[in-house]
């Protein structure tokens, strides 16, 4: 600082004397805490997870009404599955949600993540505290993915406490028709339950990039789905078996591997590769766009 | 560079995408230790450029250095140090005000969390929002929005402020504080930028000035030096008939620019208009009274005015010399300059008008 620049010239002894910029001890750490308060705290998110999780109870409370309609047999193995054993209630409610409701939850997360605070204006201040953009970025991922695990764990659990209440919890019968012990079952229930948070995660990033294009957190929103749909659809499409083995969400039903007898972890493995892949392909998408956009909102 | 220099940008330049030119070549110098005023019509290209200053928006060329620290690839660094308000308070509708500092506070990488508490209250205190920190941001009023904006510029001591209009929404007792506030931040030693684009609003704590007007710095100086830099100007009212006489009699006494006004009752001093009012000024710049007596002569219909640039010419003499001249002198008034005119002049309207 200048000793003496004229009559304006600032006291030797500024206010910031005593001030330390640099970043303390444990930084990231109270910026991932302050995202995932954020994200988890919000009421709108919690009103929609509790929602979540009346998917399992309704659907449960539907199989045992209908439990001695012959039509029931008709459905899906993992229906007919759970009104035998309660422990299968968590995988048919997941089933259930994986094709709209879960996207829809990756959609909302992530809409609002850069989208949302750019919109409100929030992004600007964050910005110039300063943090940085790369880690702010990441803390949105991982509040993303927080609620998105947040989500699967009460339609996991909600499926499992409805699902013993009902239907009791027995050995478990296999796809294959080998019947394991209860905790043998579990055990695999809960890693299909992983499986599915872990498919979700290329579509969190996926959606994170979006949110990076807009300020307008409905358009990402609705783009996130939008993604996720369609993948599904370009999935069916026999003219396109070439590209299958690429879309997003291809492998989302591999979890069915983990309830055979000899799981084929072959196929679990190329799934959880090519969520890996997208993720790391469009968190690149999303790191240059978010270092470099001009944020005029 | 120079390090005495807080904010300096050399060239500054933003062209957007679809070919408008927002802020065009603009070299800003704001001195360690100033209040610079930064004023100019809305959409004159305020923002744009505070928006380059802390690294939001890239400029499309030119250098900015933020104390001292090129810009934006110090951020990380001199961002700490740095508190602003860029277009208005953004804060989280449905957390409180006070939630919404807690925060920003423990996303802000230095900020101390042990502190934070007595930070928050301190911030909240000071700008009279103690008692509505609990209430959620969305029930605020505007100018309990703008005031929660300011206090998260407080949480911590800065070395910088950028206020970009930071009265807005404020009614007048709030802009009283908002000056307060200025003052007292300039007291301790803090550099504030402050854009408005209401002169009178700011025009009192400034140090220094800054014009822009369609992505120009126009004018830029010293408070004191802009005013002195433009001519005090003697304006006589007298009769039609003795005007020119009274006209020969100031180019003998040496007067300049010797001038005839339009005439018409309707007409007072050019460009102090009832919508623009004259800012109370320093003590060194007197704003005469400018009017009953002339427009009342001049509805007579035979008064006329003339005014003339003294160039240091003593009135006493003038008089002195008109009055031997015979002429009929109703009124003699010395015109100090306003800024108030030289910023019209220079951006073409009044401040409060929209480009």
């Amino acid at each position: 600082m200048p000793a003496e620049t004229g009559p304006t010239a600032e006291p030797t002894t500024g206010p910031t004397q005593t001030e330390r910029w640099t970043p303390r001890r444990g930084a990231t750490g109270r910026l991932l805490a302050a995202e995932l308060r954020l994200v988890l705290g919000r009421r709108r998110n919690q009103v929609f997870v509790a929602g979540l999780g009346l998917v399992p109870a309704l659907l449960g409370l539907m199989l045992y009404l209908t439990r001695d309609d012959p039509r029931t047999s008709e459905g899906p193995g993992f229906l007919t599955q759970a009104t035998n054993n309660g422990v299968f209630l968590v995988v048919a409610s997941l089933f259930m949600c994986l094709p709209f409701l879960l996207p829809l939850t990756v959609a909302l997360a992530t809409g609002d993540a850069v989208a949302g605070e750019a919109s409100a204006g929030t992004l600007r201040y964050l910005l110039v505290l300063p943090v940085s953009r790369s880690r702010l970025l990441f803390a949105k991922a991982v509040g993303a993915l927080a609620l998105v695990a947040v989500a699967v764990g009460v339609v996991a659990t909600v499926g499992l406490v409805v699902g013993a209440a009902l239907f009791g919890l027995h050995d478990v019968v296999l796809l294959s028709g080998t019947t394991v012990p209860l905790a043998e079952g579990m055990l695999r229930v809960l890693g299909v339950v992983v499986y599915i948070g872990l498919s979700l995660t290329g579509l969190v990033v996926v959606g994170l990039f979006v949110s990076t294009l807009t300020e307008v957190p409905i358009a990402a929103m609705v783009a996130t789905v939008v993604v996720a749909v369609v993948s599904t659809i370009l999935d069916t499409l026999p003219a396109l078996s070439a590209v299958h083995p690429y879309l997003l969400t291809h492998y989302w039903y591999g979890f069915a591997e983990l309830l055979r007898l000899e799981v084929d972890w072959n196929t679990v493995g190329t799934g959880l590769g090519l969520q890996v892949a997208w993720v790391v392909v469009f968190g690149a998408f999303a790191w240059s766009r978010f270092t470099q956009s001009n944020i005029s909102s | 560079m120079s390090d005495d220099l807080a904010v300096a940008t050399r060239g500054l330049t933003k062209r957007f995408r679809s070919g408008q030119v927002a802020v065009d070549a603009i070299d800003l110098e704001v001195p360690r230790g100033a209040v610079y005023g930064f004023l100019g019509p809305n959409g004159s290209g305020k923002t744009t450029t505070i928006r380059m200053l802390l690294g939001l928006v890239r400029p499309t060329a030119g250098e900015v250095e933020l104390l001292g620290r090129p810009m934006p690839q110090a951020a990380a660094q001199v961002l700490g140090p740095v508190g602003a308000l860029v277009e208005g308070p953004a804060f989280q509708p449905y957390l409180t005000g006070r939630a919404n500092l807690v925060r920003l506070d423990a996303c802000d990488p230095s900020a101390d969390p042990a502190t934070r508490d007595a930070r928050i209250d301190a911030a909240l205190a000071r700008v009279g929002l103690a008692a509505a920190g609990g209430k959620k941001f969305r029930q605020y009023s505007l100018g309990m929005k703008q005031r929660l904006g300011l206090a998260a510029t407080l949480l911590r001591p800065r070395e910088l402020m950028v206020l970009d209009e930071p009265t807005n929404g404020l009614d007048p007792q709030g802009t009283r504080e908002v000056r307060t506030l200025v003052r007292e931040l300039a007291d301790e030693g803090t550099t504030v930028l402050v854009s408005s684009h209401l002169l009178a609003e700011i025009d009192q704590v400034c140090t220094h000035l800054g014009v822009m007007s369609t992505g120009r710095l126009v004018l830029q100086g010293g408070r004191a030096d802009l005013a002195g830099q433009r001519p005090r100007r003697v304006e006589i009212t007298t009769t039609a008939a003795h005007l020119p006489t009274a006209r020969r009699v100031l180019a003998e006494q040496g007067l300049t620019d010797i001038r005839v006004p339009a005439v018409g009752p309707d007409i007072r001093v050019p460009a102090v208009g009832p919508d623009i009012r004259v800012p109370a000024v320093g003590p060194d710049i007197r704003v005469p009274a400018v009017g009953p007596d002339v427009r009342d002569d001049g509805a007579a219909g035979t008064a006329t005015r003339l005014t003339a640039v003294l160039d240091g010419v003593a009135t006493p003499a003038i008089t002195k010399a008109l009055v031997e001249a015979e002429v009929a002198v109703a009124a003699l008034h010395v015109r100090e300059p306003s800024l108030e005119e030289v910023f019209v002049e220079l951006t073409g309207e009044g401040f409060d008008v929209a480009r």
